[in-house]
């Protein structure tokens, strides 16, 4: 087998013209042969779990700490699977004598997963960012009703949501 | 094998036990060749493994599942087609495979018909496969099929007259047709004088084994000359109706005659099952993994070839084996015959 230089393939027209008859074929074989000895890139999915990118669009988590129930992403969901029940409560005035507060409490924020194309629209579109993008990819059910999933479950996925990078430079200034 | 056991047991037990040998080995041939190549070899030159979790080593048991799954599937058969050739042409197709092997030798005295004109013999047997496959494209009733049969007709017969010249280079060295003889000659030969390795076939008659093999690619419908499966214009060519256990009996075909030419070339051109210094009971002992390992060398490069290369255009196929391999093959008979004479 010729050594063979990568650049050699495609290379110039001086390279070209020195070609022997055949040597493209040889290079060809060398290729498959060199690729064998090279080791596999397959990732033995059950047995080795694949550490997937930090933006994977796994799931969507919900931080329900962040919503404040303005219906914006069910409102924005292209085929309608974010179910948003909630109520509001009164609270005490921040001052003494001053008026009360009345907050919008989350009763349930549930996702259908059967229905969810993955748009990451609701992710987009939250301004108090409570949905995140979660690497979470398995939890698959037997059953296509199980894929209606609650704020709880919703809530946990927000564990292995990576911390969002920096800003980059500048930005935070443009944005104000 | 009866010499071997030291024991005369009857042509009847003879007969049976070569049937057996013969039935056994073409499918564990093909599922060898599979393996081996189709699933692990192509795999890794794709950078992936391939079939790793079945029978729980490399996933060894994979195509034994596969040949299962084929048993169980249903057999259908087109409205139109032609009921009883089209049942009969995956048989007649893996029958020429078998008949192949009845020649080949496995030690001095390991064959099962020692015939005086095996290499004539082997290779008219492996041309009745198109036959079979002009069969199969005609009785399907589907224009597909029947395509990729006449592409089948046309390549194979084109192919077949450079394998048997490149066949007759080794034939006028060896001077025997028997292929027991040619490996003996082999075995007993001598390269300058220096006999201590015999000499293999292929150092003389190496034109010979380059035409053999792309010959043999050809023969056996491996890419790039696959023009009649081609999965990508013809679907699956002659193929293209068959399923279940007729469908099996293709694959082990395809397989199994890749086995057999496998061996034919590692018999008349890479000693067969000698090795050098080893006569007598020892060969009859060491010569079936001699051969063994002398046909995988053969495989390797038949498969290397298949996993490297794009297809041909019919008409390319078509000029290769007229315009170029038969008359090479033809010079090369010629400088045998000159070198035979003179020297």
């Amino acid at each position: 087998m010729t050594a063979v230089d990568p650049s050699a393939g495609d290379g110039g027209k001086k390279k070209s013209a020195r070609r022997l008859p055949g040597q493209g074929l040889v290079e060809g074989l060398g290729v498959t042969l060199r690729t064998m000895f090279e080791g596999a890139v397959t990732v033995q999915y059950p047995h080795e779990k694949e550490e997937p990118p930090t933006r994977a669009r796994g799931v969507i988590a919900l931080k329900e700490e962040n919503c404040t129930v303005c219906m914006l992403c069910a409102r924005s969901c292209p085929d309608w699977c974010i179910y948003i029940e909630g109520h509001k409560e009164a609270r005490p005035p921040r001052r003494a004598g001053g008026r009360e507060r009345s907050v919008s409490v989350l009763d349930r924020f549930d996702i259908d997963f059967a229905l969810c194309m993955y748009c990451g629209i609701c992710v987009e579109v939250c301004p108090f960012d409570a949905l995140f993008w979660s690497p979470e990819f398995e939890y698959s059910e037997g059953s296509i009703a199980k894929l209606l999933h609650d704020k709880r479950k919703l809530g946990d996925w927000m564990e292995v949501v990576p911390e969002s990078e920096p800003l980059e430079v500048g930005a935070e200034i443009k944005a104000k | 094998m009866t010499h071997l056991l030291a024991v005369d047991i009857g042509w009847g037990w003879t007969l049976a036990i070569k049937t057996v040998v013969v039935l056994g080995l073409i499918p564990l041939g093909a599922l060898i060749l599979g393996y081996t190549f189709l699933l692990k070899m192509m795999s890794h030159m794709q950078s992936r493994l391939g079939p790793m979790d079945p029978g729980g080593f490399h996933g060894w048991f994979q195509l034994v599942g596969d040949g299962m799954k084929f048993l169980q599937k249903e057999d259908i058969m087109p409205e139109q087609a032609d009921r009883r050739v089209f049942a009969l042409a995956p048989a007649v197709v893996v029958i020429s495979t078998f008949l192949i092997f009845v020649v080949v030798p496995t030690g001095p005295r390991l064959v099962v018909k020692d015939l005086d004109v095996g290499v004539f013999y082997a290779l008219a047997v492996s041309s009745l496969s198109i036959i079979g496959v002009l069969m199969a494209g005609w009785a399907s009733a589907n224009k597909f099929a029947l395509l990729g049969a006449l592409r089948a007709a046309a390549q194979l017969i084109a192919y077949e007259l450079p394998l048997l010249l490149a066949v007759v280079g080794v034939v006028v060295q060896a001077g025997t047709m028997n292929l027991n003889g040619i490996v003996t000659a082999q075995q007993g030969g001598a390269i300058f004088g220096w006999d201590g390795l015999g000499n293999p076939y292929i150092l003389t008659q190496f034109v010979g084994f380059a035409l053999f093999l792309v010959a043999a690619q050809a023969e056996l419908t491996q890419t790039p000359f696959d023009m009649p499966v081609a999965e990508s214009e013809l679907v699956s060519g002659y193929m293209v109706e068959y399923t279940g256990f007729r469908f099996l009996f293709f694959f082990i075909g395809e397989f199994g005659t890749a086995f057999a030419f496998a061996a034919l070339a590692a018999t008349l051109f890479l000693g067969g099952w000698a090795l050098p210094g080893v006569h007598g009971g020892t060969a009859d002992l060491l010569g079936p993994l001699v051969l063994f390992v002398k046909l995988m060398a053969v495989a390797f490069l038949i498969f290397w070839v298949r996993f490297t290369y794009p297809r041909l255009r019919e008409d390319q196929l078509q000029a290769m084996a007229w315009k170029y391999l038969i008359p090479i093959a033809l010079a090369n008979i010629l400088v045998t015959g000159l070198f035979k004479v003179w020297l």
